[in-house]
């Protein structure tokens, strides 16, 4: 689906970094009906990189409380899944190894 | 959030692949005035958490004539929905452990390629050139088919949401079914916690819960919920597993999507029956020795997340499709794990049945009541 320039500026702001998403894709898929946190992140990844949304889940909850009118407070995240940091496969294996 | 009427030709209950999928398809059909309801967001229960692998490698007759219709379906999904859905046929690695393993899997083999799939057994060095790397000295034997891969179920389900909607179909999340309206042993509608609405066709969609939801009509089905885990790492370059590798009594499937990342899991012990998407450090921990085990390079990788997801369960482990003891209550759920991967073709015959068409395939033998006359014969193929 080509997303139109409904948002002019937003395209070449990058919300989410890990996955490249701009700001302009944000706000087409909340224009679409997409007004939680998990579907955004299905539809676009926004926040399902390395980082795990450490850098754009604010900023994108931010953005669906300006666009729905709901206080952020009301804006849930999404589920908080581990590890906590991203952690080599080979350190895993090792751990209870003899 | 869509306008709300208190009247529908068709609802269906649940807002995964399933529900939506037949949404799209019975609209395509003709069928007017339909109205989805899931108590969620769309993709947000097991659809939005499986491994996203789709095959036709299965071991009874139903499920491979399912398998490759879907296959036939997805290959023109884009185009027909005008959304990508992310497909990618890297093909199916299958892998043997046992001699005993081997002949089930050659049956299979035989079975698919008597039903038009082209499924063949390939050696190790075969195996190592489609999926550079493996260690797997211990295995007996491999199998393969290179239209088996990977479809993206996030963009699958929205794909097929966006085209329902633009025919007409009214989709309303944050709404709990709360029961099932019967009348003179027929389906009259359905009760929300936003209200209720009449219709004279209700489709059961629900997934790991569509055992509770018939039950809302006095339906007892064998259909259970089964938890299992799933990780995936960063992404990275290309060609660490450019096929689904997998193996049934090895219990692992690994892949690497076309976006870089791998995604992997297994069945945890046990099996817990409950609706806790629970995760745990003994998955993470087991699953990276198979992953080292099997491709030694993946040592350096770092898995970025854990999740985990319900299979929808049957005795089976084959759907159940159809409409039950009250008229014109539907059910298309029991996917055991292949939901997504079967799901187009799922909707789709349904749909046709529905609107008085000829299924493309006949799925009167996935009737629900194929338990209770011991008709059934269980899949082999399954992790």
């Amino acid at each position: 689906m080509t997303m139109e320039k409904e948002h002019p500026g937003s395209e070449e702001i990058y919300v989410c970094r890990c996955e490249e998403v701009t700001l302009e894709e944000i706000r087409t898929w909340i224009d679409r009906g997409y007004d939680t946190v998990e579907e955004l992140k299905r539809v676009l990844r926004v926040g399902m990189g390395p980082c795990q949304g450490r850098g754009c889940q604010d900023i994108l909850m931010r953005e669906l409380a300006k666009k729905t009118g709901k206080p952020i407070t009301e804006i849930e995240p999404a589920t908080v899944r581990p590890p906590a940091k991203p952690i080599k496969i080979g350190l895993l294996a090792e751990e209870d190894e003899e | 959030m869509m306008e709300w009427k208190n009247t529908a030709n068709v609802v269906i209950i649940g807002g995964g692949i399933i529900g939506v999928s037949t949404a799209y398809y019975l609209a395509q059909n003709g069928m007017k005035n339909i109205v989805l309801i899931e108590k969620g967001t769309i993709c947000g229960g097991s659809t939005g958490r499986c491994g996203a692998g789709i095959r036709a490698q299965w071991g009874t007759e139903m499920n491979c004539r399912l398998g490759i219709a879907a296959l036939d379906i997805f290959e023109q999904l884009d185009q027909e929905l005008g959304m990508s859905v992310g497909l990618n046929q890297g093909g199916y690695l299958l892998v043997a452990y046992s001699e005993k393993e081997l002949d089930t899997l050659r049956k299979g083999m035989e079975l698919q390629n008597s039903l038009g799939i082209k499924s063949r057994q390939i050696t190790l060095r075969e195996a190592r050139e489609i999926c550079p790397g493996l260690a797997a000295d211990d295995a007996v034997g491999f199998f393969f088919h290179g239209r088996d891969g990977h479809a993206d179920p996030f963009l699958t389900t929205f794909a097929y949401l966006e085209a329902a909607k633009r025919l007409g179909v009214t989709c309303h999340r944050h709404t709990e079914c709360t029961g099932i309206l019967v009348d003179g042993g027929a389906v009259r509608g359905v009760e929300t916690d936003r209200g209720i609405i009449h219709a004279p066709i209700v489709i059961n969609c629900a997934g790991a819960y569509a055992q509770l939801i018939a039950r809302m009509a006095g339906i007892e089905i064998p259909n259970w919920a089964e938890r299992h885990e799933i990780m995936i790492t960063e992404p990275v370059a290309p060609g660490v597993c450019p096929c689904m590798l997998m193996s049934f009594s090895g219990n692992y499937y690994i892949q690497q999507r076309p976006h870089g990342s791998i995604i992997c899991g297994m069945s945890p012990a046990g099996h817990p029956e409950d609706y806790e998407n629970k995760t745990t450090w003994q998955f993470i921990e087991e699953m990276s020795k198979t992953l080292i085990r099997l491709l030694p390079r993946t040592r350096g990788i770092r898995i970025a997340r854990q999740w985990s997801g319900m299979y929808d369960m049957t005795p089976d482990a084959q759907p159940i499709i159809g409409e039950t003891d009250v008229k014109n209550f539907y059910h298309s759920t029991g996917y055991s794990g292949h939901g997504f991967m079967l799901a187009p073709v799922a909707g789709k015959i349904l749909a046709q049945h529905i609107t008085g068409k000829k299924p493309d395939i006949d799925f009167s033998m996935l009737d629900y009541r194929r338990f209770a006359r011991g008709e059934h014969i269980r899949e082999s193929n399954v992790v």
